[in-house]
This record gives structure tokens, C-alpha cells and sequence, in this order.
């Protein structure tokens, strides 16, 4: 048994304080959505209903608009960093990995095994967190084009105008609500000593 | 080696627990802080704050992109807060007080017909509705910029508008009330405003949120502090601007 260092001390803390904020983010975003709710399928009335989302418009924007500010704080920190230390050659996607797309979402599905490549973070994960990173940019400039269609009007021209800016900063909050159930669903089948790596920092490895 | 995996592991989990009791413990917190116009404090100072920025960045002579004409006849009515539907347009009056805090200041009392004698505008704008809406429309009135030169008022740091039964009434900015696109109108998709669309005369300012485009105009006063705004009092922010 050995102890091998995985994920430093500043991105476990960067990504434990996302978790919280983009949870009460897209909550809050979703008492906005109430208010005028255009967009079919979005939501049944039972979902508002059970959760008590309704008639809550302002308190959804106070709390939209705070939150934001640590949620963008954050974003830039963990971007500095990622350029800084090198970590975005972990994430970001490279050469080997459209190779390796195919295999490695075969073995997530259980159908193979795991090729081994020795990176830190295999194809999927990297076109995940990669994806992630480029939704929770965008969500925010599609937002500061909402908040501030007058002022900001260059922005909000580049989503094709205020409805253009609605729709992209809705279909980032799902996507980042698709990536965060896949997340979980892949963290739990990772297993403790995965988990245990993003809290403590580093994984037990069996000597061989 | 176990020893140094279960003494790093206890603390990073202690710390990690810490985390959540904290994150916890200031959410609630926050939101348990006394309300300032329905909104706990912090909130409410982030809001203000967030305001302060956007104010501080207004251009005031950047003209808001106007879309084309109003497909739609009659536009969507979201409220009848402060509406009355017997107003009528010749007993109507317009009082404006200049500063509110210098009694020698002008009191003027006027008329649909004098407003109309001043210079028209006519515009195309998109109101945009806090809820998230909007619809174009157009309407014509005179700026309020031509207004306060035309009847010599002096500007002050805010201004302060209320219908007639003082049910609804809004505070906005000097500089958005004299922004070139701001209007006090009194015509809408080219016909006489109706009741329920603000007659005789409404606000238009495509700087703001709808929530600020009072309808049925009564009283306009110009103030060196902020006049109390119906909105802001229940939730949302004061400033409001897009
Ligand atoms: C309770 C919820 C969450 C848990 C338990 C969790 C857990 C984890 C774990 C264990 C890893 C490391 C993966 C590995 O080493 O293979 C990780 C990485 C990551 N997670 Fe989460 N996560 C959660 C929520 C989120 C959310 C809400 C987001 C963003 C919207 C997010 C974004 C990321 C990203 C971008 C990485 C890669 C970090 C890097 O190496 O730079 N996670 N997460």
C-alpha cells in the first residue's frame, strides 16, 4: 500500500467552495425561470409546487445576483491556477484523446476495460470537465447579456440578441445540471478511494 | 504508513465537515438578517451595490437599439396596480414640484395640451418586463429632458413619479429621466394611450425594467434624496437598469 498525491490543496478547496454556489445558483435561477416560464416542458407545476419555488422572483434575482459574484471569483481563481500550474494539460483534451473517446465510453458502460493511458483524467472525464469549465463561461456571459441588455448591448448581440442570451443561459443550466448528475452517478461508481482523493488529497495504491 | 494515512484522512474529513457546518451556518444566517424592504440586509447592500456599479457605467447619451415596430395593436397588460379607468384627460393635471426641499422652488400645475405643445417624439422601444417578457412598442410623447428645459427646472439627483391615487409610484436616476430616449408619453402604437396603458400620460424609459414605466402620471417631483419606489420596497433592486 502507497500513498500517492492526486489533487492539490487549491483545486480541492476551488472546487469544494463550487459546489455549494452552482447548487444555490441554478436554485435560485429557477425561481427567476418561474416568473415566465416560456420555454415547453420547463417545468411541470408539480416540480415548483413541491420544491416551493413560486412567487419568488426577487428573492431568486437578490440571490442570483450575489451569488454570482463569488461563483465568477471563484471561476477566475481555479482558471488562474489551472494556467498556472500546468493542471489544464490534465484537463483540457489533446492529441491521444479523440482516440480514445470511443474505448473509454465503452468501458464506462462496462463493456470493456479500462484502457490504460497512465494521464490522471481519461477521455470522457477530460471532454466532461473541459465541457463543464466552457458551460460555466458561457453562463456567465450569457447572463451579464441578460442582466444588462442596454449597457451591455455588444454582448447581447453576440447571442443573437436578449431571447438568443435567455435561451443560451438556459441551455447552460442544463447542460450543467446533465454534467453534475453524470458526475455524481461516476463519482459514487469510482468508489471511497476516488472521493476520499478530492477531500484529503491523495489515493491509496496497492504496490505491486 | 496507516497511522499517516488515517491521520491525514481524519483531518482532511474534520475539515471538510467544518466546510459544510460553516457554508451552512453563514447561508442561514444571511438570509435570517433583518429584512431592508423585504430583503434580508446583505443581500439588500449586494443589490445596492450591484447598482451603484451599473449607475456609475451608464452612458448617458448611448442610445438603446430600437427594434422595429410593434406588431400587436393593443401590448399586454400586467397590472392595474394604481390604474383608474374613469381618469379623464381634461379635468387631468400634471403637478411638478422642482426641488422638494427649497420652497421658493417652481410648482406647476399643467395640462394634456401643454405637454402636447411641446417638442414630439415619437420612438420605437422594447419594454423589458422583470418577470422576463418583452414586448416592442411605440409610442409619443415629449422627452423629459425637452420638458425639464422647456419649463426651466432644475435637475436633481433623483426624480420621483406617483399616480394619481399614490398606490404606485417609482424614483429613478437624474441621468437615465434625462437620457434622450426617455419619454413622457402620451401616445401609444399611434393612438391616444388607452386607461390600462397608462392615458393620459406614462412614462417610457428603455434604460430601465418595465417595473419603472409608470402608467397614469400624476405627480413628478425632483429631490436631492431618494423618493420612496413601490418596487424596490417589495424585493427587487432600486436601480433596475438594462
Ligand atoms: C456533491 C457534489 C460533487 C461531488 C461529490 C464531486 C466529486 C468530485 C470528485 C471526486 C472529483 C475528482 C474526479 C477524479 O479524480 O477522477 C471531481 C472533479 C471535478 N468536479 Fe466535482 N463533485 C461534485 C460537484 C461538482 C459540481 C457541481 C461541479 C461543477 C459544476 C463539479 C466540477 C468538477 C470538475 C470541473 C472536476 C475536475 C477538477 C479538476 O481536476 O480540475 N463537481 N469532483
Amino acid at each position: 500500500m502507497k500513498i500517492v498525491e492526486k489533487h492539490a490543496l487549491w483545486l480541492r478547496l476551488v472546487h469544494w467552495f463550487n459546489v455549494p454556489l452552482t447548487l444555490l445558483m441554478i436554485w435560485s435561477g429557477v425561481l427567476i425561470y418561474w416568473a415566465n416560464g416560456v420555454y415547453p416542458g420547463f417545468f411541470p407545476k408539480a416540480f415548483y409546487r413541491t420544491l416551493d419555488l413560486q412567487q419568488k422572483l426577487a428573492e431568486g434575482m437578490a440571490m442570483h445576483s450575489l451569488i454570482a459574484w463569488l461563483l465568477i471569483v471563484n471561476g477566475i481563481i481555479y482558471l488562474c491556477l489551472l494556467a498556472a500550474s500546468g493542471h489544464w494539460r490534465e484537463i483540457f483534451p489533446n492529441r491521444k484523446t479523440p482516440a480514445q473517446v470511443v474505448p473509454t465510453l465503452l468501458a464506462d458502460l462496462g463493456l470493456i476495460e479500462m484502457p490504460n493511458t497512465g494521464d490522471k483524467f481519461n477521455a470522457m472525464q477530460r471532454l466532461a470537465y473541459t465541457g463543464a469549465i466552457g458551460l460555466g463561461v458561457v453562463a456567465v456571459l450569457s447572463g451579464f447579456a441578460i442582466y444588462k441588455p442596454v449597457q451591455l448591448e455588444w454582448l447581447t448581440d453576440c447571442f443573437a440578441g436578449y431571447e438568443g442570451a435567455r435561451l443560451t443561459h438556459f441551455i447552460c443550466m442544463l447542460g450543467l445540471s446533465g454534467f453534475i448528475a453524470v458526475h455524481l452517478v461516476q463519482v459514487v461508481r469510482a468508489g471511497w478511494n476516488n472521493f476520499r482523493a478530492m477531500v484529503a488529497g491523495f489515493e491509496v495504491e496497492d504496490e505491486r | 504508513m496507516n497511522a499517516e494515512l488515517k491521520r491525514r484522512s481524519t483531518k482532511s474529513f474534520a475539515v471538510l465537515l467544518l466546510f459544510i457546518i460553516i457554508f451552512i451556518g453563514t447561508w442561514t444566517w444571511l438570509k435570517r438578517q433583518p429584512g431592508v424592504d423585504e430583503t434580508p440586509k446583505p443581500f439588500r447592500q449586494v443589490l445596492e451595490l450591484n447598482g451603484a456599479i451599473w449607475q456609475a457605467l451608464f452612458n448617458p447619451t448611448r442610445l438603446v437599439h430600437s427594434p422595429p415596430p410593434p406588431e400587436k395593436k393593443i401590448p399586454r397588460v400586467n397590472g392595474t396596480l394604481g390604474l383608474s379607468e374613469n381618469i379623464n384627460p381634461e379635468n387631468w393635471r400634471l403637478e411638478v414640484t422642482g426641488d422638494d426641499e427649497d420652497d421658493n422652488s417652481p410648482h406647476l400645475s399643467l395640462t394634456l395640451r401643454d405637454l402636447q405643445a411641446l417638442p414630439r417624439t415619437d420612438s420605437n422601444t422594447q419594454l423589458r418586463c422583470v418577470e422576463g417578457w418583452s414586448e416592442n412598442m411605440s409610442f409619443a410623447g415629449v422627452k423629459f429632458s425637452d420638458f425639464v428645459q422647456a419649463y426651466k427646472l432644475k435637475t436633481m439627483p433623483y426624480v420621483g413619479l406617483e399616480t394619481e391615487d399614490g398606490n404606485y409610484y417609482v424614483s429613478v436616476d437624474i441621468e437615465s429621466m434625462m437620457h434622450p430616449q426617455t419619454l413622457l408619453a402620451y401616445e401609444m402604437n399611434g393612438a391616444p394611450l388607452l386607461p390600462r396603458n397608462g392615458a393620459p400620460l406614462r412614462l417610457v424609459i428603455p434604460t430601465k425594467y418595465g417595473i419603472k414605466n409608470l402608467k397614469q402620471i400624476s405627480r413628478i417631483f425632483l429631490s436631492a434624496t431618494r423618493p420612496p419606489d413601490f418596487w424596490a420596497e417589495r424585493g427587487y433592486d432600486w436601480f433596475a437598469g438594462l
